[in-house]
């Protein structure tokens, strides 16, 4: 039997997510969510569209909060400190919650400004060590060999794969705790697909990682944990592994082998 | 369990479902007939059980091919996955069943000319007997993805091991009454050896249904015949 | 005869009218430049850039109007455009989902297609009645008053066309709402916004009737901001009014002077919104 089940405890708690609800004014997008993300894991959110996963993503950096209308209820620790307090001060914790999107959204600056912009918010650096930090980033999201001889031209300029592992630089560069993903994939090719989850490999071992993705494969592939979330619910969540070979409930299993409607 | 949102992927997995009832069903004949040609000393069916040998190859491969394309095709998870992979395995299985078969009925070829084996062939015959309907059992508990008879079929692995050491000991005893027998009796030595590998492979496949259905996989220890033959041989030696 | 012919016979028929209508329109248009042009270049000399406006039947340039007309311009887009940009940028960034920036669209587009007229009698009764006399600054504010529609609604626009995943990766990245804005949204935006004040440039530099109000003439060549200032569109509508033959050519020029600015300034505008698009 080839299939190997873990048999070791659960690493230390990052995040606890607590009787979360979640409004876009009156709508109920989640429905008291209840998970861990544990310290240097991947955690995927997976589920069919208007799940909540991304909502849940979003709530982790409060990136909600930009935009009227949308509350959320419950508590999400961070470190033991509730991120949902309205006291919390919010540039602060998205600085420790780096945040990598679906389409890359490099800004119309040259590739050293993209990476340098999160750094000089909050630390003043005198120029050698900026330029220490920058190349680290890069190198950190394997597209420093590329781009070293062009850093002053424009991020725009790049591949869309090359664009978003800048994004993933950018979100390095910080030195945040939590990196979310949301679907970091879905508008790359499949060469930039696997960059970027190669990348996401290599950041687990420094960073606790969310990635929210429509290709179970790709859960399946980069991620230690996942969650499976149904209509604002979280209907499972368990090791990778087991979820994907066997799923406890009915809607996953229907879910993950494409029996759905 | 729900259809597939893709229809043709649930045709995919019917057709490995079918394929593999199809060997089954040819494995059973096999083993059926050999032990008839052995029993009878039947040249005419010892030669159909090999013959059919070859078609039982070749289900095997087209069974591999489509789990392997299904694989590819749909990356299948969880239950679907360990379909494919059971398919692959099960189909495995049966066809070392059937090469088992034949080989038996090879030797019945072989001693086709011997006039003393009808005797020895008794307890063979009630291994036969016993692997037929394990192999019964576990086609029947994959079709219906019963894994409390894949559990049966499991548990009663351990008879037949008893049953070889028995037969063993038969032909051991044959041997020594008369040299002439030892030529034919060792051919029905492998005989039995033959039928045990045979519950085993049942085993297996009562294994893969298990994890097939479970996804977990069956514990590692196996309950086993009192003695192996192993230990009989080692016995008689000191 | 089957319906697809008929179909096509319909196309070619309103694909002709469509081409006859462009041609019509083109063709005043070409005719407007084209009779401006011949008219404007023979009097355009060196003096019309180095004299002062003449009394009737004397050589003469039109030096004072085109230096008052830059000056009114720039005070009038130095007032306009950052009030402007920063109301924009509240009804884009901060105000976007608020009352308050609802009303202030409204009263905005109801700015942005106000008689100029109206905004210099406006001016006139806030600033020139009290003051007693006509000023180049009351000019200047009342170009001021019409550059601000024209900014505030151009950088609205093109903040709103930088995309909210932009802001989101800034603010992602633990950036304040204002550095969001300064250092992203404002860079994105930046080839729009430039368009919106070349475009507000170029619809105030024609303005007459704002500055009759205002800014009124001046024979002279004058620096002083509170005193009446001479401007091109002025002058034009004065000397073209007059009898005298050599006031209406240098108001030919004048004409073909501020056509040739606007058509520049908006060819500009177009290479700037051409480029943003690449």
């Amino acid at each position: 039997m080839s299939l190997v089940v873990s048999t070791s405890g659960d690493p230390a708690v990052k995040v606890s997510v607590r009787n979360l609800d979640f409004y876009y004014g009156g709508h109920h997008a989640l429905k008291s969510v209840n998970l861990p993300l544990y310290a240097k894991k991947v955690t995927s959110f997976i589920g069919p569209s208007g799940c909540g996963k991304s909502t849940l993503l979003r709530v982790l950096n409060r990136m909600y909060d930009l935009y009227p209308g949308q509350r959320a209820e419950g508590e999400v620790l961070l470190d033991n400190e509730n991120i949902l307090d309205p006291a919390i001060d919010l540039n602060a914790l998205r600085a420790r919650v780096g945040m990598v999107f679906q389409k890359p959204t490099p800004f119309p600056m040259s590739i050293y400004e993209n990476v340098a912009f999160g750094v000089k918010l909050y630390e003043t650096l005198p120029r050698g060590e900026l330029d220490a930090r920058v190349e680290e980033a890069l190198r950190g999201a394997a597209l420093w060999d590329e781009v070293k001889d062009k850093l002053q031209s424009s991020g725009l300029g790049l591949s869309g794969g090359q664009q978003q592992r800048l994004c993933i630089a950018r979100s390095v560069a910080v030195r945040p705790d939590i990196i979310l993903f949301d679907e970091p994939c879905s508008a790359l090719d499949p060469i930039s697909t696997a960059k970027v989850e190669e990348l996401i490999e290599e950041l687990e071992s420094q960073y606790t990682i969310a990635i929210v993705t429509h290709n179970m494969q790709q859960a399946v592939r980069v991620s230690d944990y996942t969650a499976f979330m149904y209509l604002g619910e979280l209907i499972e969540f368990g090791k990778t592994d087991d979820v994907f070979n066997t799923p406890k409930e009915k809607r996953t299993l229907d879910y993950i082998t494409g029996r759905f409607g | 369990m729900s259809d597939h949102i893709v229809k043709s992927y649930d045709r995919d997995l019917e057709n490995l479902g079918r394929k593999i009832a199809e060997m089954g069903g040819l494995a059973e004949k096999m083993l059926a007939e050999a032990m008839e040609a052995l029993s009878l000393l039947n040249i005419e069916v010892a030669q159909r059980v090999i013959a059919t040998d070859a078609r039982l190859d070749i289900l095997q491969r087209e069974i591999e091919e489509k789990a392997i394309m299904t694989i590819a095709r749909r990356q299948p998870l969880a239950v679907d996955l360990r379909e494919c992979i059971a398919a692959i395995r099960i189909s495995g299985d049966i066809e070392r069943i059937g090469d088992l078969a034949k080989n038996i009925a090879k030797r019945a070829l072989k001693i086709a000319s011997e006039t003393r084996v009808t005797r020895a062939t008794i307890g063979l015959k009630s291994m036969q007997e016993i692997a037929g309907m394990q192999l019964k059992d576990s086609l029947d508990a994959y079709a219906q993805r019963d894994i409390e008879k894949a559990r049966i079929v499991w548990d009663n692995d351990a008879q037949l091991d008893a049953l070889e050491d028995s037969v063993f000991r038969d032909l051991l005893t044959f041997m020594m009454e008369d040299p002439r027998n030892i030529s034919f009796c060792t051919h029905l030595l492998f005989c039995s050896k033959n039928l045990e590998r045979i519950g085993d492979h049942t085993t297996n496949i009562a294994e893969t249904i298990i994890y097939l259905v479970t996804g977990e996989p069956m514990p590692v220890e196996r309950p086993k015949g009192r003695d192996s033959s192993l230990n009989v041989i080692n016995g008689e030696a000191l | 005869m089957s319906l697809y012919d008929t179909r096509r016979r319909t196309n070619t028929l309103a694909t002709g009218l469509a081409w006859g209508a462009a041609l019509f329109g083109l063709s005043w248009l070409l005719l407007i430049l084209g009779s401006l042009a011949y008219e404007g270049l023979r009097g355009l000399s060196p003096s019309v850039f180095t004299q002062t406006t003449p009394p009737p039947g004397s050589v003469g340039g039109l030096m004072n109007a085109i230096a008052g007309s830059l000056v009114m311009t720039m005070i009038g887009v130095a007032i306009g455009a950052p009030l402007g940009m920063l109301a924009g940028t509240y009804l884009a960034e901060y105000g976007r989902y608020t009352k308050l920036a609802t009303v202030v669209r409204f009263i905005n587009d109801i700015l942005l297609s106000a008689p100029s007229i109206v905004i210099g009698l406006f001016v006139y009764e806030v600033m020139v009645r009290p003051m007693g006399h006509f000023s180049a600054i009351s000019g200047a504010l009342a170009l001021g008053l019409l550059v601000v529609p024209v900014v505030l609604r151009t950088t609205e626009d093109m903040l709103l066309l930088v995309p909210a995943s932009m802001r989101e990766a800034a603010s992602a990245l633990g950036a304040p709402r204002a550095m969001v804005i300064g250092q992203i949204a404002y860079r994105a935006a930046r080839a729009g916004l430039v368009t919106g004040v070349l475009l507000a440039i170029a619809r105030v530099s024609g303005e007459t009737a704002p500055l009759l109000f205002t800014a009124l003439n001046n024979q002279f060549w004058s620096s002083d901001l509170n005193a009446p200032m001479a401007s091109l569109p002025v002058v034009i509508f004065q000397f073209a009014l007059s009898p005298y033959k050599d006031w209406q050519q240098l108001a030919w020029t004048g004409a073909l002077l501020i056509t040739v600015t606007v058509l520049t300034l908006s060819i500009i505008a177009r290479a700037f919104s051409a480029g943003r698009r690449n």
